[in-house]
């Protein structure tokens, strides 16, 4: 197939075939030791710099070293980029490169047909086709011919441009990722001069090996320019995007950004005590560097361990942290209550992953609402807050600070391993036009009562140990109402019940209402929660254009729901909730406002696919 | 920032006992060895010379963790086994504070294990004071994990198949900066090793002997008795030699790395005793005190080891304060606008 397609391509000259396109999605996959995720990102970068909206993905293995050229060895990193506005890292791509058998086999299904399909042909050798459980070569056996195979000897190529270099030959190999972005640049029109300038930086310290990697870089640019082994290459304007300065932003980047925004704005100190766990750990290690900001960060024994210090740290005065992914949060569900009783503020992250039990560490999942919800003994609710997109994790952890302090007491705060390693231009916002937040600490020994509610927020006053004349008990014997001694009294259980389930109750009054994304009022309202967001709105958004009567509503505050929730569903002749999970907003829905929903679940591992929604919305209006 | 009444308190030697007593009614079993505990961090701490809004007492869950109600400074009665990770996040976000931790076997060696091995290794300034009764009171007898093996429990009803953990074994393996033990019923012995858990910059672990007089009455008088505590007991201190005995005329030698009791009219002088080092830094001649009762010989009390190492809390600190010194302090804008950017115009 590709002698055919470069018999055809010979007559055309590339220079003049740039074809205009809105869009583009493209994949880099190979052996976790290839380089894919470096080049994926770097792509990424000039990508944001030619002013494109973009989304990317970066789709690891579980395992650290995987055996070489095996199936769980398989790296991957998706990018979709746009002239138009992109929520999503793209349904099936439109390109792929592929640099061994494995990450053929792992990834082919995902591309679309017709697709670009770029492979390393050197790495198609028979170990390797074994070890991907090839019999077969793909390459040779005519099962790709539903796609545009293009077989490029990388490795080759790579070793050729750099034969003059003095570095083994496996330090030479190594380049070959840069040889291939070079050839993924040329297709996409981009420039080589940020990847070069980033090169000389990064390697600045090994002159040699930075050379070699502009040479394959080059290369692979030129390789793709002068061999015509592309019918054309293409390109993509300028999206319209708010005037500012952007940078692009992972959502566990944004949301230790929040966080340490959100505490230096309020000057309270942060602690942030957390056990690694993947794929939270990432909030751990952004903390850690920012010592200047006062961030004070604990890597503990346990999880336990973690939110208890996180909860000292609160007691005290600074503003408690942790951070964990499902399993943690089951580990933890003792203490958040020991927080919510004793009414400190805290924030308690969840980066949710595939579940039950260690289920998939690198993979998403949305299935820990539930938890969150209702994982803790007795009757216990706090307020849980979930992020839409990557750049939201930043806002939503800056609320999750604010509403622990307004409210003193947890706060469970939910991403998903999508959002987390997700990234998306972040408009980076001026510090000025972000939330005000006051503390206030009790120092007045005359009219202190520990557990003495304010009257709106039906909070009880912070006093912290080393303050004068406010020497107090805490603990999680149940208090009584004002003066905090321990209580087994029937009717101030229930009162104090009763106090904490109204203070969550009533910050419905102070979120925002939920937004209804099309016709207020129609046959079917689409609503999600957390990181569906950009697969939903993409998709009803197609459905609206085709004329279809659906509108999209998204849901960052999961308790409590925003005020205007019940009005705006009972706007709608049918609901239908896409979910990472198997139904829990759903329940969550069914439960409170006694409606019949329509779900659309997934746990694969994935996030949705814009067509698989849009295919449920089609279905739905149609009655099926 | 909290605590900006800091200093701004109560002079310190004006404060008496009664200051430090709190107007909750002490509801422990009449008899029981923590009133006598109580009754001494009660009547050090006014001596200390620290504002008494700067003590914090935190406690897990057992008889013992019911101690900050009765004592009139800040406390939290936490969650089983958590004390001292509540206390490092405490120490951590105040160091100014005088943290102490009052648990007991269940719950510093048993739900709360890890955490004891892990704050012992970290050294943040803590006081912990265990009270080791090696029996669970609070959920009415059964056997701890300092029960001895074959104890007979309602949960072991034909003996406990257990080997007990030994406390200060199990500090002194944790590399612990200071290990002590004392028991209830030796009031002046107690006060001291407070008083030397408090003066101790570091973790501090001082174990206590408590009498549990409902459930495993009588456990420790074999310590505490008159007539039989001296031959039974050794009080280790600093620079001295290890002499016991009701009539003082036993020691200790080491002979090869084995402990051994000698009679000191048998042909031994003090000068061949054995003599207590308690800063030494390595824990191995600690240890081997701590064993001592395997060769036969009386169980120690008084501090097995003092030494100085960093703290925890100072080491953040300090880590976050050079990091300050050297790039300044962070700008919230400029944090935000670092990393790749780009504009659009």
């Amino acid at each position: 197939m590709t002698e055919k397609m470069t018999e055809k391509t010979e007559t055309i000259d590339p220079k003049d075939s740039i074809e205009n396109i809105e869009s583009a999605t493209v994949r880099f996959a190979g052996d976790s030791g290839d380089g894919m995720q470096l080049a994926g990102t770097q792509f990424t970068n000039t990508t944001a710099l030619l002013g494109n909206d973009l989304s990317t993905l970066p789709d690891y293995p579980a395992e650290i070293r995987a055996p070489a050229g095996s199936l769980p060895g398989v790296s991957g990193f998706q990018i979709c980029f746009s002239s138009e506005d992109v929520k999503t890292p793209g349904d099936e791509p439109d390109a792929m490169v592929i640099m061994n058998p494995a990450a053929l086999k792992v990834n082919i299904n995902d591309l679309q047909a017709g697709g670009i399909l770029i492979v390393n042909e050197n790495a198609f050798k028979t170990l390797n086709l074994q070890k991907a459980g090839y019999e077969t070569s793909p390459l040779e056996d005519g099962s790709l011919s539903k796609y545009r195979l293009i077989k490029i000897p990388i490795t080759q190529l790579t070793l050729n441009a750099l034969e003059e270099f003095e570095l083994t030959k496996q330090i030479k190999e190594r380049s070959k990722n840069f040889t291939a972005l070079g050839i993924i640049f040329w297709l996409y029109d981009r420039p080589l001069e940020p990847t070069m300038k980033w090169v000389n930086e990064k390697f600045g310290k090994v002159p040699e090996v930075a050379k070699a990697n502009i040479t394959a870089l080059k290369t692979g640019y030129n390789f793709a320019s002068t061999t015509r082994i592309f019918s054309s290459h293409y390109s993509i304007k300028k999206a319209k995007m708010k005037s500012g300065k952007y940078r692009n932003i992972t959502g566990n980047e944004a949301t230790a950004l929040g966080f340490v925004t959100a505490t230096s704005l309020a000057e309270i100190p942060l602690v942030y005590a957390s056990y690694p766990i993947t794929p939270a750990s990432d909030i751990l290690h952004e903390l850690a560097k920012h010592k200047t900001f006062g961030v004070k960060t604990i890597q503990a024994e346990d999880e336990i361990a973690a939110i208890c210090a996180a909860i000292g740290a609160s007691y005290t005065g600074s503003l408690g942290i942790t951070g964990t992914s499902g399993p943690g949060l089951a580990l933890k569900s003792e203490a958040a209550n020991l927080a919510l009783i004793t009414e400190l503020p805290l924030v308690i992250t969840n980066v949710q992953r595939g579940g039950p039990s260690t289920g998939l560490p690198t993979k998403t999942e949305q299935s820990d609402l539930l938890q969150a919800m209702f994982g803790r003994n007795g009757d216990s609710p706090l307020p849980i807050l979930a992020a839409a997109t990557p750049a939201d994790c930043f806002y939503m952890a800056f609320e999750a600070v604010r509403i622990a302090i307004e409210i003193m007491a947890p706060v469970i705060f939910l991403s998903d391993g999508y959002l987390g390693s997700g990234a998306e231009p972040f408009s980076i916002p001026n510090i000025k036009d972000l939330p005000k937040m006051k503390i206030k600490y009790h120092t007045n020994g005359k009219t202190f009562e520990p557990y003495k509610r304010d009257k709106k927020t039906f909070s009880r006053p912070w006093a912290t140990p080393g303050t004068f004349g406010l020497e107090h008990r805490l603990g999680g014997l149940e208090k009584s109402d004002g003066s905090g001694d321990v209580s087994y009294d029937p009717a101030n259980h229930q009162l104090m019940t009763d106090y904490r389930r109204k203070k969550v109750e009533s910050l419905a009054n102070s979120i925002p209402e939920i937004e209804v994304a099309g016709n207020k009022s129609g046959k079917l309202l689409v609503l999600g929660w957390g990181s569906t967001f950009g697969a939903i709105s993409s998709a009803v958004e197609k459905e609206q254009k085709n004329g279809s009567d659906v509108s999209s509503a998204h849901l960052r505050y999961l308790n409590p729901f925003p005020k205007n929730l019940g009005k705006v569903l009972s706007s709608f002749e049918n609901i239908l909730i896409p979910e990472l999970n198997m139904g829990q907003l759903s329940i969550l829905i069914n439960a409170k406002f006694h409606l019949k929903v329509i779900q659309l679940n997934k746990v694969q591992g994935k996030p949705f696919l814009i067509h698989e929604i849009s295919e449920k919305i089609r279905l739905t209006l149609e009655g099926k | 920032m909290a605590n900006k009444n800091n200093g701004n308190g109560s002079a310190s030697t004006q404060l008496t006992k009664a200051d430090f007593t709190s107007d909750n009614e002490v509801r422990w079993c009449p008899g029981c060895g923590d009133y006598a505990i109580l009754s001494q961090v009660q009547k050090i701490l006014p001596t200390l010379g620290v504002p008494k809004e700067n003590f914090v007492f935190i406690s897990g869950i057992g008889c013992s963790s019911r101690f900050p109600y009765y004592l009139d400074t800040y406390g939290f009665h936490s969650i089983h086994g958590r004390a001292l990770p509540i206390a490092t996040g405490v120490k951590v976000a105040n160091p100014d504070l005088s943290v102490w931790v009052i648990t007991g076997d269940g719950d510093a060696l048993s739900i709360g294990g890890n955490h004891f091995i892990h704050a012992l290794r970290r050294n943040p300034d803590i006081n912990i004071l265990l009270f080791n009764n090696r029996i669970y009171g609070l959920t009415k007898g059964q056997y701890s994990p300092t029960s001895e093996l074959g104890k007979v429990t309602k949960s072991s009803p034909y003996g406990s198949i257990e080997q007990p953990i030994r406390p200060v074994n199990l500090a002194l393996a944790a590399e612990a900066t200071f290990v002590a033990r004392s028991v209830d019923r030796w009031p002046h012995h107690l006060t001291d090793m407070i008083r030397k858990a408090y003066e101790h910059k570091g973790t501090s672990l001082v174990e206590i002997y408590q009498n549990c007089n409902i459930f495993n009455d009588g456990i420790f008088s074999d310590y505490t008795e008159k007539d039989v505590k001296d031959d039974n007991t050794i009080v280790l201190e600093d620079g001295k030699p290890l002499i016991f005995g009701k009539e003082r005329d036993k020691g200790i030698i080491l002979d090869g790395v084995t402990p051994k009791v000698v009679e000191l009219n048998d042909g031994y002088t003090e000068s061949d005793l054995l003599v207590h080092h308690e800063n030494e830094e390595s824990p191995v001649m600690a240890h081997i005190l701590a064993n001592i009762e395997f060769y036969g010989g009386p169980v120690p009390f008084g501090v097995f080891r003092s030494v100085d190492k960093p703290r925890y809390e100072e080491m953040l600190i300090d880590q976050m304060n050079d990091t300050i010194e050297k790039n300044g302090k962070g700008d919230i804008q400029n944090l935000l606008n670092s990393g790749y950017t780009w504009d659009v115009n």
